[in-house]
């Protein structure tokens, strides 16, 4: 246990340093999972919204495929990824294995379908309230869709927020797309795992402590965005 | 509408990352104990001083680098498994071959020592020993060079351990450090190379048990890959960092990287 407060010891050592290469790893996390999970909104989004407004034969099925592909395990997806971006598979002559777009590419896929299932609920209960309105207004799917997403706007950062919550975290996919290289694709997760290999446990930790850090900070940017959000809405 | 979102997506995508394929970087795929002991840490800096060229290390176990290599994911392999290595020069995907530096395998334990090996130096008795007692050994169990290494071993000792598997055997599926990391976690008797055994943090009460044995022997060795099979590869800078390696620069710079004043690879290149 002695490992702990010698890893919350060596956390804050090494925030304070100012070391060059924590702050490139924990930019480089940042610059992927931020770029992932917007990525990830921009398919997902739409794809909930109008999930959520559609009635139509198999519904019920494509429901059931959007939740399961939430527990989509990354390791897989970073298989996939590498098999098509490898010299040798079909996207291999765009040379974007081991670089960060690969890294990016592979996390969106794991969390577009946790901002459209999660997304998709939130919007149909959302539109449960507003279909009478919307018939009455005769508005067509685009103006119902937009209406939605808008309204819907402070849960939908939260939809969000699970996405990059989720990107963060995972190591399984950025390791074998991104190869864990440094000074070039070597992000928080990966460094921990590195640390963890070379036996350096209370390091390991210490960077852990830190991504935790990193997705506190950016939980409490969205909230105070969230509370500005809000406030000004009400003037 | 859909259209226009995957435009934007790959917009998206192309502002976020610069491809990093340029003329003066290549990847070696190479093993974690390579990577793991510092050596790279090392030797990269120097090397770029003198030639200018960014050298990119994917470290995973030998078998998985050399299929990365087959993909043509890399420009050089450094791996250490030569009859692997000779059947990836055969099929053509490397030029060549040539044997860089080395090590060697040893065999750590709880200083407990519940098989009684402790100080023995012949690697199949004391695996016999093991096996006998049925006390907890820790496979890397990932086709890695370690691993085939180990396998060998218990071949040649005549054990088959898939009888064990699961019980006393334990195969982790991991990288060197995973499997020391759960070996001492349970106890278990690992084989391991010294230098990613010198250079470990995380030794606990573990010791060094068997060590010594000529059949114990870790040649790493170096390939450039064949631009033939893969056109991608940036020969130039590939060969050019196999030469370094292989010169009289290289082979100095590997013999002066020491952790805890103990030299972790020997150079034995054949002579320029």
């Amino acid at each position: 246990m002695q490992d702990i407060g010698q890893a919350l010891s060596l956390a804050f050592a090494l925030v304070m340093s100012g070391d060059g290469d924590l702050y490139e790893i924990v930019a480089l996390s940042l610059r992927v999972s931020l770029s992932a999970m917007a990525v990830a909104c921009l398919i997902g989004l739409p794809v909930g919204a109008l999930v959520a407004i559609s009635r139509f034969r198999g519904r019920g099925l494509v429901l059931v495929v959007m939740n399961a592909l939430m527990g989509l395990p990354p390791v897989v997806v970073g298989l996939l990824v590498y098999l098509h971006f490898s010299r040798a598979g079909p996207l291999g002559f765009l040379g974007l294995l081991y670089t960060p777009t690969a890294m990016i590419v592979a996390q969106t896929i794991l969390i577009a379908p946790i901002v459209a299932a999660l997304s998709r609920q939130v919007l149909e209960d959302l539109n449960g309230e507003y279909a009478e309105q919307f018939r009455s207004l005769a508005l067509s799917r685009r103006h119902m869709v937009g209406a939605l997403l808008w309204d819907a706007r402070y849960s939908l950062m939260t939809v969000a927020l699970a996405g990059f919550g989720r990107a963060v975290a995972e190591v399984g996919a950025v390791i074998i797309v991104g190869g864990n290289i440094d000074h070039l694709t070597r992000v928080m997760t990966t460094a921990i795992a590195l640390e963890t290999s070379k036996g350096e446990l209370a390091l390991a930790l210490a960077l852990g402590i830190v991504l935790l850090a990193i997705a506190l900070g950016v939980n409490a940017a969205v909230h105070l965005l969230r509370q500005t959000g809000a406030r000004l809405a009400y003037v | 509408m859909l259209n226009k979102m995957f435009k934007a997506a790959i917009a998206a995508l192309c502002l976020a990352g610069p491809a990093a394929a340029q003329d003066s970087s290549i990847i070696v795929q190479s093993t974690t104990s390579t990577a793991n002991s510092g050596l790279y840490d090392y030797l990269l800096p120097i090397f770029k001083d003198e030639s200018g060229i960014t050298v990119n290390v994917v470290a995973v176990g030998t078998g998985q680098a050399i299929k990365n290599a087959r993909n043509c994911d890399g420009d050089v392999l450094l791996v250490h498994a030569k009859p692997a290595e000779e059947k990836f020069v055969a099929d053509g995907f490397g030029t060549s071959r040539t044997d860089l530096m080395y090590n060697d395998f040893i065999i750590v334990g709880p200083a407990s020592d519940p098989a009684g090996v402790a100080g023995m130096s012949d690697a199949k008795a004391a695996l016999t020993k093991i096996a006998e007692a049925g006390a907890l050994f820790a496979s890397r169990g990932d086709d890695s060079g370690t691993h085939k290494k180990e396998r060998a071993l218990w071949k040649a000792a005549g054990i088959d351990t898939t009888q064990g598997s699961g019980e006393w055997y334990r195969e982790t599926g991991s990288g060197m450090g995973a499997t020391l990391n759960a070996g001492i976690g349970m106890g278990a008797y690992v084989m391991t190379d010294r230098a990613t055994w010198i250079s470990f943090a995380n030794k606990q009460d573990y010791v060094i048990a068997v060590e010594g044995d000529t059949e114990m022997f870790n040649q790493y060795g170096v390939i450039p890959v064949n631009p033939e099979k893969c056109p991608s590869v940036n020969v130039e800078a590939a060969q050019t960092f196999a030469d370094w390696l292989l010169s009289a620069d290289g082979q100095a710079a590997i013999a002066a990287y020491k952790v805890d004043d103990q030299q972790l690879f020997f150079p034995n290149a054949p002579a320029q």
